[in-house]
């Protein structure tokens, strides 16, 4: 931190509480009538937290200047081992075939991802921060396109669909941050928009000709308007008629390709038991470490993915509410980091930083009440697991330094 | 314009702003699934870990006239399997195995009783010995599903004895479980399944007890107790019989495992049943928690068919103990008194147009009065008797004296009696489209051709001979008697009926059946029947003491030759019932 800066209590004191209710959710989850390795899993979850909050202190002491510094090293690393994890990676707890653990030695270091989300971050403030001005067409976005490209296209390869879709947060959330008009964004975006609205022809023909229009109002340069077009056309109609023509068994292969999580029958009744835990808890919950669906094991994997199940069942909307708010603060917080940075650098890696909390966040909370497709990421300061819990404390050291460093006294709460 | 200070603060609220609306949503989705759908996921949640254990009620005691257990309730144990789905259940059950000898038609059994109700635990033994469940308690560990529970069985201290009356007790049938006539049953109950267990099931069946078990996702119990409270089940009151047990078991020592055949006995102004016996008989504590397979394939391919009541589902022709019918309707109709004779006096048969029709005895009776043609059982003279009264006459009274319908015992698949129905023409055309004449009511008349009659339902029409022609109802349960007039006629007119019913025993055809110190009255009959021609049906209707009837017995006996035979029997049911009642009345006399 600056020296004689007053650090950013409230967002130190926040990310304290989540972690706080974190373990205590982490603790309850093992406290099941026929007791599994969970039930000793808070202590561990603790002593990461010991280690993340050194980690996070040791960076707070780092300047954005030096962040600057070691921006282009750690986006090369992160790329370099993402690669050699297609290799060498080994499954999750539980999980299927995908790679995304390092192990050396047989023994599971950590999940590279969940730190090189933080160094895709970094490279993408850079590369954004580059230019005096927003980039204004699809062609200036390809530098930027390629410093999420290369990562995302080694994580899909693990594969894991989860965080694949949390970099496109990110890189959606940075190019909104750094001025880029929402036209352009939805230009950008609408490819995928069609894919997801292919199912429906009525609707993607609507969709359609809307890009139709946009394309012709914002005019664009002509190879861009055609490639956008174009990239619809392929991806609502031309999708559709491929996986179609794939039998159900290719099918099948493929979805587990995109998301190694992917058992269609397995994740609706994990989804149902997530709905029957959350909605069994009523307004005040079953009691801490008391709820049914958890002790008696019809909660899957209760202190990761589905961790805010938990929560729901033995705290209730009240502790659901209390939870959420807490997350809504911290994220205003962090964003009033961002505003209040004084080079567009900064400004674009706190909301980066940000941006990766709320799109796990949204994700994984909106997946426990069926709001959300399943993919397995992790719910920050919630979930076990080591690696995403050191990330986010390394963000929360990044933001204290950054704010410290903006304009403005630090130690309101809002505003 | 992108980094200006003004602008990011734009974008900063752009972000707040959208957040607010992200939370805002999450916050509703939850207050929708947390508050507003509470009440169906806290179901679900319920649903998920509860699994009722029915607590089964004990059955109501069946007790004789004195008090005394016919059937009643034991300790038994049931050993059942809880199991989310099919395919752990299979698997539990190949663990089981390992311990415990299950033939692999057993599995598939529990496997469909699973399948009928998965929720409620599949029954694996419905009757565990107690050295059985000590073997389980101690591999309950890898059962995580097994229930084991104490629960009544059925116990008949008697035996097959008493298994003719009160039948058997078993697991409600797959049919059963969908008729209409067992409402609110649930697989794996016991049920009546034959006798008065059936005919009272929802008097003995008291009501179902259910408590709750905690489970997990895999099955395994979790909590036995205390997950919610319990339903306790509730006995039924003891169901009081008109049986006399000692008699009871009397007449099944006296048929023993050589005779074949039925035997009933009432006390006749009541119609109360003293005793029901059908022999060959089975063991009803054998069927209770499942009857073992060779013990059922043993009874069902037995040729004397021990499941078959000879009392009340066996139909015989009735032979000479119905002419007393044929004499009940020719005083009725005043066309004979008791001391009238006949045109023709027996010479050991009787010409009806083309055809000879014999008397039993070849000698002949010769003239002789309707009292003396009772007692010698004169076929001859019941022949002129049937063609007076005529054919018409013959259906029609028969049918008033109930030779068509069930006596209505309150016990279960009584059979009608086979008579001719009041379109008698119209029954003999069905039944002989070759043509029939008048010479039908000869047979009619001696108790053979178109009739056949349960053993019950003669010993009904002797009640209304022992009284004044009033039939009571038979009924093995205590209730309010219940009467119907068959025929009326004066007391003397009865007096001299029973006098020659009396005189068959003491110088007629029952002359073997005599009882020191009783007058016995009753008829003997000998009923050709079609399966056998050479060894007849042989029957008894009788009851003692003749002037003052307190027991009506009939006997009939499957090919057992002829009515002597069957009368030393009900002799010997009716003398052990008046002496031990006659000991019975000097106890409560005394001083």
């Amino acid at each position: 931190m600056r020296r004689g800066a007053q650090p950013d209590y409230p967002l130190v004191v926040l990310a304290l509480l989540l972690s706080a209710f974190g373990i205590a959710m982490v603790y309850s989850a093992g406290q099941t009538d026929y007791p599994t390795v969970v039930a000793d899993l808070w202590r561990r979850q603790l002593a990461f937290l010991a280690l993340a909050l050194v980690a996070s202190w040791v960076v707070s002491r780092a300047s954005s200047r030096v962040l600057d510094f070691l921006t282009v090293p750690a986006y090369v690393g992160s790329c370099v081992v993402l690669l050699v994890l297609i290799f060498i990676g080994k499954g999750g707890l539980g999980a299927s075939n995908n790679h995304s653990w390092l192990a050396i030695g047989g023994v599971k270091l950590g999940q590279p991802s969940e730190l090189a989300k933080i160094a895709v971050v970094l490279m993408l403030a850079r590369v954004l921060s580059d230019r005096k001005e927003a980039p204004g067409a699809l062609v200036e976005l390809l530098p930027s396109a390629l410093v999420v490209g290369v990562p995302w296209v080694l994580i899909m390869l693990q594969p894991d669909l989860g965080t694949g879709i949390v970099f496109a947060g990110i890189y959606f959330a940075m190019l909104f941050w750094r001025g880029v008009s929402w036209q352009l964004l939805t230009l950008l975006a609408s490819p995928v928009i069609s894919l997801v609205l292919a199912f429906n022809t009525g609707i993607w023909g609507a969709w359609f000709l809307l890009i139709l229009a946009l394309v012709l109002w914002y005019k664009p340069q002509v190879v861009e308007g055609v490639v956008v077009v174009l990239a619809n056309l392929a991806f609502g109609v031309a999708a559709p008629i491929l996986w179609d023509k794939l039998n159900p068994y290719q099918q099948g292969r493929l979805k587990v390709f995109l998301d190694a999580s992917a058992d269609p029958l397995r994740a609706s009744y994990h989804v149902i038991q997530s709905q029957v835990a959350i909605g069994s808890g009523g307004w005040f919950g079953k009691g801490f470490t008391e709820g049914s669906q958890k002790r008696l094991a019809f909660l899957p994997a209760q202190h990761t993915d589905f961790i805010w199940s938990v929560v729901g069942e033995e705290l209730g909307f009240f502790g659901v509410t209390i939870a959420l708010t807490l997350f809504f603060v911290l994220f205003l917080r962090c964003t009033r980091v961002a505003a209040r940075a004084t080079d567009s650098f900064s400004s674009l890696v706190a909301f980066g930083l940000v941006s990766i909390w709320i799109t796990h966040l949204i994700e994984n909370v909106g997946m426990t009440l069926n709001l959300m497709p399943i993919t397995g990421i992790p719910l920050p300061f919630f979930s076990y697991g080591g690696s995403f819990l050191l990330a986010s404390w390394i963000s929360v050291g990044i933001l204290v330094r950054l704010s410290a460093e903006g304009r403005g006294p630090a130690h309101s709460l809002l505003g | 314009m992108s980094f200006h200070p003004n602008a990011v603060q734009q974008r900063g609220r752009i972000t707040g702003a959208l957040l607010s609306l992200a939370f805002t949503f999450l916050v509703g989705s939850f207050f929708r699934a947390q508050v507003l759908q509470n009440e169906q996921f806290a179901l679900h949640s319920d649903e998920n870990r509860l699994r009722e254990i029915p607590i089964p009620a004990p059955r109501g005691r069946i007790l004789d006239r004195k008090g005394l257990v016919i059937a009643e309730d034991q300790i038994g144990y049931t050993v059942s399997l809880l199991a989310p789905r099919e395919s752990q259940l299979v698997a539990a059950l190949r663990r089981l195995t390992a311990t415990i000898a299950m033939t692999q038609e057993q599995q598939d059994a529990v496997v469909r009783r699973y399948r009928r109700n998965p929720s409620r635990p599949a029954v694996i033994f419905a009757d565990a010995q107690f050295e059985l469940v000590s073997v389980l308690e101690e591999h309950r560990v890898e059962l995580p599903g097994l229930i084991i529970q104490a629960s009544p069985k059925r116990w008949y201290p008697d035996g097959a004895a008493v298994a003719s009356l009160v039948g058997y007790t078993g697991e409600i049938s797959e049919q059963q479980l969908q008729s209409k006539k067992f409402p609110g049953y649930k697989a794996g109950q016991q049920v009546g399944k034959g006798g008065l267990e059936l005919h009272f099931e929802s008097r003995l069946r008291g009501r179902e007890g259910v408590r709750f078990v905690e489970v997990d996702a895999l099955g395994r119990v979790v909590r036995e107790a205390g997950a919610r409270p319990e339903l306790i089940p509730v006995a039924a009151p003891p169901l009081p019989t008109n049986i006399d047990l000692d008699l009871q078991k009397y007449v099944y020592g006296l048929f023993g495992d050589s005779l074949v055949g039925g035997a009933v006995a009432i006390e006749p102004k009541s119609g109360e049943v003293l005793a029901l016996h059908s022999a060959p008989t089975f063991d009803p504590n054998r069927f209770t928690g499942g009857i073992p397979v060779d013990y059922w394939r043993s009874l069902t391919s037995d040729p004397r068919k021990p499941l078959y009541s000879k009392a009340i589902q066996g139909t015989y022709p009735p032979g000479s103990t119905w002419k007393l019918a044929t004499a009940v309707m020719g005083l009725e109709l005043g066309i004979v008194q008791l001391d009238d004779r006949m045109p023709t006096p027996c010479t050991g048969g009787f010409q009806y147009g083309n055809r000879f029709f014999k008397c039993h005895d070849k000698r002949g009776h010769g003239a002789v009065t309707l009292a003396q043609a009772i007692e010698q059982s004169c076929d001859v003279y019941f022949y002129q008797l049937g063609l007076k009264i005529g054919l018409a006459r013959l259906v029609a009274g028969g049918i008033a004296l109930g030779s068509h319908t069930r006596s209505g015992i309150d016990l279960p698949a009584e059979m009608r009696p086979q008579f001719p129905d009041s379109d008698y023409k119209a029954y003999f055309t069905r039944k002989y489209p070759g043509g029939w004449n008048q010479s039908a009511s000869l047979n009619l008349s001696i108790g053979q051709g178109e009739n056949s009659q349960t053993v019950v339902n003669m010993a009904r029409f002797y009640t209304a001979l022992a009284t004044d022609g009033q039939a009571a109802q038979p009924r093995v349960v205590q209730g309010a008697a219940q009467h119907t007039r068959l025929f009326t006629l004066d007391s003397l007119q009865m007096r001299g009926l029973r006098n020659a019913l009396a005189g068959v025993v003491s110088r007629g055809t029952a002359g073997s059946a005599k009882i020191q110190g009783v007058v016995l009255a009753g008829k003997t009959g000998t009923a050709q029947n079609s399966q056998d021609p050479n060894n007849d049906h042989a029957w008894f209707v009788g009851f003692a003491p003749a002037d003052d009837p307190k027991i009506v017995v009939a006997v009939m006996l499957e090919f057992g030759g002829h009515g002597p035979r069957a009368a030393k029997i009900a002799a010997r049911i009716i003398e052990h019932y008046l002496k031990v009642s006659a000991m019975q009345f000097i106890q409560t006399e005394g001083p």
